[in-house]
């Protein structure tokens, strides 16, 4: 029998008490035990960043991270951005606006990426926005609606969304 | 379910991890889990028992004391990239930092997980191996240290037991004034470096150089030394043409090949990376950020 405990994890604000088996991947567990399929999963080796979520506020890859280890953590994902269901995040509008998106698998981890790194970086250069977004791979875009993005999001931010 | 099946341990302290280690057959310990976690989803490595460092008290201090900077292993890379005391006391281990993987990789990856991987290639165990660090083991007799010089055993091996882990590292630091620089090629901005150069210098009142140090990563299976460079840069008055003859040696390195590169490329660029490193460390001579 597979070795499984028992984890209290808060996933966007909300407080989940779970069975886990301890050699499952957080993004895994955010999938398949909480249905919460936003966060995506291309590599499952921490190279293509589409796992990406914040753990208590930083980001960082879910695919390289045991649900057990989450235990009474924090853990913000793609389904917390938007404040509410008919209302997008200032980031979010500005990929639509900005084209930052094609087919959209790896939105969600560059999203969770530039949120963390916005809120450290308020007015970032394009330089800056092009390094915080290197560990995140878009094989749709070529990358320029992102960038074209993330500063615009920035100024929204700035202005209070 | 992508990893294999493992007893999962979560201990506390030292003296716990060092007495599962002693029992607990087929352990591995997992830090940050960059290196490890891949690892386990490829079912690469397959561990009986997983010993989570994570809950463990008391390694994640990053301190100056006399001259040292003192890291422990499960410092953050991310820590390392933000502490005042790096930036300032040891600018190499910071330019490296910046170098090593992503924001989103150096937030969960760890100094002690970096050191103890040891890829060829890794930033951090570069800058071990240019500062002359001490890596401070625990095990069931007690701690001891080990100089980096003798840390890697071979390829990805560290000299450490099976019963043993890293707990923390000194790195001796460098006067100021004193230049730095760490530069690689990789292809793409956070990949592994095919090859990496750490150089740091000093001088003397009349312009000499009065102390070297040049490391290679990338090149052989651990980190290079180029004691015969550094030797050579002894009392000499830097010049362009003079650095770009004195780094022909990195040409002569036994190289390492794979299917990243031959070892006729990395000679060539621990050339070129070497002089570049040493240009710059001596343009930051005096204390001019670059």
């Amino acid at each position: 029998m597979a070795e499984s405990r028992n984890i209290a994890v808060t996933v966007n604000g909300k407080r989940h008490e779970q069975r886990v088996e301890v050699r499952l991947t957080l993004a895994d567990f955010l999938r398949q035990q909480l249905g919460l399929t936003g966060t995506h999963l291309g590599c499952e080796h921490g190279v293509c960043g589409a796992c990406t979520v914040l753990l208590d506020g930083q980001s960082a890859r879910s695919c390289l991270m045991l649900a057990v280890q989450a235990n009474e953590h924090e853990i913000a994902t793609v389904e917390g951005l938007a404040p509410s269901p008919d209302t997008l995040h200032p980031l979010q509008e500005a990929f639509r606006d900005n084209h930052g998106l094609q087919c959209g698998f790896c939105t969600p981890g560059i999203l969770m990426t530039l949120v963390e790194f916005l809120r450290d970086h308020p007015d970032p250069t394009e330089d800056e926005v092009r390094v915080a977004i290197s560990g995140n791979l878009c094989r749709c875009t070529g990358y320029q609606g992102i960038v074209a993005a993330a500063l615009d999001a920035a100024k929204r931010m700035r202005k209070g969304g | 379910m992508k990893p294999p099946r493992f007893h999962y341990h979560d201990p506390e302290t030292v003296p716990e991890v060092v007495g599962l280690l002693k029992t607990l057959p087929n352990a591995r310990m997992l830090a940050g889990g960059q290196s490890l976690m891949p690892m386990l989803n490829m079912r690469l490595v397959l561990p009986d028992h997983l010993i989570d460092l994570n809950r463990v008290e008391g390694l994640s201090y990053i301190r100056e004391r006399d001259g040292v900077l003192e890291v422990g292993a499960m410092a953050r890379q991310r820590e390392i990239e933000f502490a005042a005391s790096v930036r300032e006391r040891c600018p190499l281990m910071h330019e490296a930092i910046l170098q090593v993987g992503h924001r989103q990789t150096r937030n969960r990856g760890t100094l002690g997980g970096s050191l103890c991987q040891l890829d060829p290639s890794a930033e951090l165990v570069s800058v071990a191996a240019a500062l002359d660090a001490t890596v401070a083991v625990a095990g069931p007799k007690g701690t001891r240290e080990i100089p980096f010089s003798e840390f890697p055993k071979t390829y990805m091996t560290p000299a450490i037991a099976a019963d043993e882990l890293v707990t923390g590292v000194r790195f001796p630091l460098w006067g100021k004034p004193h230049g730095w620089a760490f530069v690689e090629f990789a292809r793409r901005h956070g990949d592994f470096a095919i090859v990496s150069a750490a150089a740091l210098l000093e001088e003397d009142g009349a312009g000499k150089i009065k102390r070297a140090s040049v490391t290679l990563g990338g090149v052989g299976p651990a980190p290079v030394r180029v004691k015969e460079l550094e030797k050579a840069l002894i009392g000499e008055t830097v010049s362009e043409k003079r650095l770009r003859d004195a780094c022909e040696v990195c040409r002569k390195i036994e190289a390492m090949q794979d299917v990243h590169a031959p070892s006729s490329y990395r000679q060539h660029l621990a050339t070129v990376l070497s002089r570049r490193a040493l240009e710059k460390a001596h343009a930051r001579i005096g204390g001019g950020r670059g």
